[in-house]
């Protein structure tokens, strides 16, 4: 060996000591049983109770930030783009509010469960969330996208609910027919509104029947586009369906306009099953004021004893229980037919905060884990074949010199998972296609030189030679060839999103190492065998 | 030494009007197909709409989920049957509103049938917004690949051999196109992705052949342009077909065995490679050729 020989194939022993050193997390990360894994992947060092448990949990903490990740759709969970929509905010309310969405959805989620979240800001007014691992789907979306806007209003008495109907009646029969219809006019003319209810203000309770409400509901939202019309209250359906005389229906009350006090002053919150003293084991949510304003809720029950207070989630009522006496440790529950999940989530929702928008899911993609395990065996099986027929191929053509091909293919792939663990980037399954893409591509370099050195053989070059030819006269090619691919790579990088920029990465890795090992690491180990050897022969 | 297509000497240049046909039959049968098709037909990713797969076991007929999808008030959904016993895509309309779409369905089927059990194994859900940008971000992926590709072709060759490979390009990205369309697949993002490497590659084989042309051209400065292109095809011809098939057999491995997710993207790849290696034969050298002997033809009239 000459001495710049012997540098090159120190260099590729390091090159490839580094590589294997580090993917030893990924390898040992993915040889752990899978209940192992789970602990490495819930692993956080601020639970840690004491010092000793606080060094094992970073280990773990660290071996998981080290292995090669997978994607989504590999491992399975769900990934959310929410919009926040900032139509109602002020100027300065906007500025603040993903950011302040980002913070309590985070909250949210943390007290889900979720091992290793990730909550990003996206553009103006988006949040992109993904949620890896199992978990139930609908839960996490309601968690997540729930305003929880908590906020407390009084239900106006009898005389103020049929006072405000009636003007609402005689403003839709106004529009309809232009005056006031007398009294011999027929009822639904009369009372356009009120018609839809069964009856209305009875303990300040409207009844409509079920199939009435989208009516009812079109109507409250024509009257609140009209400027014109100026209504001194909310009002609101209770969240839930009622049996009313053996009918199913909705209640409607009317309510204050401005709330009593909003939802911000909540302490903390807690799911029970002891709220509801007909319905003994019903779940529910207790809550705890903060000091403040368990003395403002004292304030209003001192002074509206007799009243009915409307507990308003998210425009929906909760309940309006009756004030019995001044309230005053700033205690309340709400029940309904909750189911212990959605109570429990309430709670958490509460708890953490109402977002200062609504939000929308524009975008999901959930993966369940079981497609996410078969894609990842069928991933690999298709890998493992793919690359066993290249192999076959290179050495049945090719013979000894195919062979020193395979090595460099070898090379290449352990260089190409070494990148990808280095750089923290994901596997998906598009990724694993870009792998084994660049497996068929990686050989390409290999068979440019090699059908030219063959070529320079057959004009009767000597050994070494046709060698030297071979790799400098491929080189150019494989350097273009290499490149038109990697640029739709880069291309796709830039504007593709989750598992397509994972196949644009995995690719344009392998491209770039493709270069490197075909022309570097195969030539040397020409160099050096044909060298020693004076070889007057080869097996190409 | 194993050799196959060692020393041929086809004249393929002879015969590249018999090519020009063929690909003209493909170019106009891709066509057709996406006419009567109304384009290519666009995944959720692109036109925004819910995609639900789901497994039921024990497999129910594809009659009890349409009724059952029916039932949850999805009306109008596409519902496929895939491979796999008991697995089903239910593909929702953009205009439907999907929240609660899964466990909608999850009900009415359980309601259909107590006994049986259901996994929902995969949403991918995009709202209308969404969709058109996603739209946006992939025409931008293709318009700058191929912007880039072309940039750096016209500068390493001359621009008459430029643009027998551009037009060898287009060829090969708009056959795959219309493969998707006559098979009746969806264009989804891991489609487009792999209409982009089709790109990449297709050109890859083609800068092989063109190099080799470049080098004969000074060798052989005397012989005719026709003579000269057929010895750098034939030459080059075993390292065109070899390169092309280890590509080949990985993207077969992944069409046959990975799985229903990424099946189209590896049909288009299948599709891309071997439309890519006949091009660059054929397409490629042949425009090139006829670009040249109509210059030159330009050039003796001018002369007299």
């Amino acid at each position: 060996m000459t001495q710049t020989d012997q540098r090159k194939f120190f260099g590729t022993i390091i090159g490839l000591a580094v590589c294997l050193y580090t993917l030893w997390p990924t390898f040992q990360f993915y040889s752990m049983s899978p209940e192992k894994r789970q602990e490495v992947l819930r692993a956080r060092p601020a639970d840690a109770r004491d010092e000793g448990e606080r060094t094992r949990l970073e280990k773990l903490a660290k071996l998981r930030e080290k292995a090669i990740k997978l994607g989504l759709d590999l491992q399975g969970g769900m990934y959310l783009l929410l919009e926040v929509d900032k139509s109602k905010l002020g100027p300065a309310e906007a500025k603040n509010a993903v950011d302040q969405a980002m913070q309590i959805i985070r909250n949210r989620i943390d007290q889900f469960g979720v091992a290793e979240p990730s909550i990003q800001k996206q553009g103006d007014n988006r949040i992109l969330i993904q949620l890896p691992g199992l978990l139930d789907r609908e839960r996490a979306k309601e968690l997540i996208g729930q305003t929880a806007l908590l906020e407390f209003k009084l239900v106006k008495t009898d005389e103020e609910t049929r006072a405000i109907l009636d003007r609402i009646d005689s403003y839709f029969a106004r529009k309809k027919l232009g005056v006031i219809p007398d009294t011999t006019a027929p009822d639904s003319l009369r009372h356009p509104f009120t018609s839809h209810f069964l009856f209305v203000g009875q303990r300040s309770e409207s009844f409509a029947l079920s199939s009435e409400v989208a009516a009812i509901d079109s109507m409250l939202l024509s009257l609140r586009a009209d400027s014109t019309f100026v209504l001194d209250a909310t009002l609101a359906w209770d969240a839930h369906e009622t049996d009313i005389q053996g009918r199913t229906g909705r209640v409607l009350y009317v309510l204050t306009k401005e709330p009593l006090m909003r939802g911000s002053e909540v302490a903390s919150a807690q799911m029970r099953l002891d709220l509801d003293q007909e319905r003994p084991g019903a779940p529910g949510v207790s809550f705890t004021l903060t000091g403040r304003g368990g003395a403002i809720f004292g304030d209003i029950t001192g002074a509206n004893v007799g009243r009915r207070l409307a507990i308003v989630l998210d425009g929906r009522i909760q309940s309006a229980p009756n004030i019995q006496e001044r309230i005053p440790r700033g205690q309340g529950s709400i029940t309904g037919s909750f189911t212990e999940e959605e109570a429990q989530n309430l709670a958490i929702v509460l708890r953490s905060g109402a977002l200062p928008a609504p939000v929308n899911v524009v975008e999901e993609r959930t993966v369940g884990p079981s497609l996410g395990q078969d894609s990842i065996q069928k991933g690999l099986h298709a890998g493992a074949i793919g690359t066993l027929l290249v192999v076959l191929f290179m050495i049945v053509y090719y013979r000894l010199s195919g062979v020193v091909a395979v090595v460099t293919l070898l090379l290449n792939i352990i260089a190409l998972l070494a990148a990808m663990a280095g750089f923290h980037a994901t596997l998906t399954l598009p990724g694993i296609a870009g792998i084994v893409l660049t497996v068929g591509m990686a050989v390409d370099a290999n068979v440019l030189i090699f059908e030219r050195i063959r070529e320079e053989l057959r004009n009767k070059r000597t050994v070494l030679a046709a060698i030297d030819t071979g790799y400098s006269r491929a080189f150019r090619t494989i350097v273009d060839a290499h490149v038109t691919t990697l640029l739709s790579a880069v291309a796709l990088m830039w504007f593709g999103t989750g598992p397509v920029r994972g196949f644009a990465v995995t690719l344009s890795i392998g491209l770039i190492i493709n270069m490197i090992t075909a022309v570097g690491v195969s030539k040397m180990i020409f160099d050096a065998w044909s060298l020693r050897r004076k070889v007057s022969s080869i097996s190409i | 030494m194993l050799q196959l297509l060692h020393g041929t000497n086809v004249n393929w240049m002879g015969r590249r009007h018999i090519a020009y046909w063929f690909s003209g039959l493909c170019v106009l049968a891709s066509l057709v197909s996406l006419i009567l098709h109304g384009g290519p037909r666009y995944g959720v990713d692109f036109t925004g709409g819910t995609l639900l797969e789901i497994r039921v076991t024990p497999p129910p007929p594809v009659e009890t989920i349409r009724e059952a999808v029916d039932k949850a008030g999805f009306l109008g959904s596409e519902i496929q049957r895939l491979d796999k016993p008991g697995q089903f895509l239910i593909r929702l309309g953009a205009h439907q509103d999907a929240k609660n779409s899964a466990s909608g369905i999850r009900t009415a089927i359980q309601a259909a049938h107590p006994a049986s059990t259901f996994e929902l194994l995969r949403v991918e859900s995009v709202g209308p917004r969404v969709g058109g940008e996603l739209r946006g971000a992939a025409l931008k992926a293709i318009f700058l690949a191929l912007g880039l590709i072309l940039v750096y072709v016209a500068i390493r060759y001359d621009w008459r051999y430029s643009m027998g490979a551009v037009v060898a390009l287009f060829h090969d990205v708009f056959i795959a196109l219309g493969a998707l369309s006559i098979t009746n697949r969806e264009v989804t993002l891991t489609v487009v992705a792999a209409l982009l490497t089709i790109a990449g590659f297709s050109i890859n084989d083609t800068i092989v052949v063109f190099d080799r042309i470049r080098e004969r051209k000074q060798t052989l400065r005397r012989e005719p342009a026709e003579k000269v292109m057929n010895i750098a095809v034939n030459e080059t011809l075993s390292r065109t077909i070899i390169t092309s098939f280890t590509v080949f057999l990985t993207v077969l491995a992944l069409f046959l065995l990975g799985g229903e997710v990424i099946h189209d993207f590896s049909f288009a790849m299948l599709v891309g490679v071997v439309f890519g290696t006949y091009s660059s034969v054929y397409v490629a050298s042949g425009l090139a050729l006829d670009t040249q002997l109509y210059l030159e033809r330009l050039a003796s009239r001018r002369k007299q």
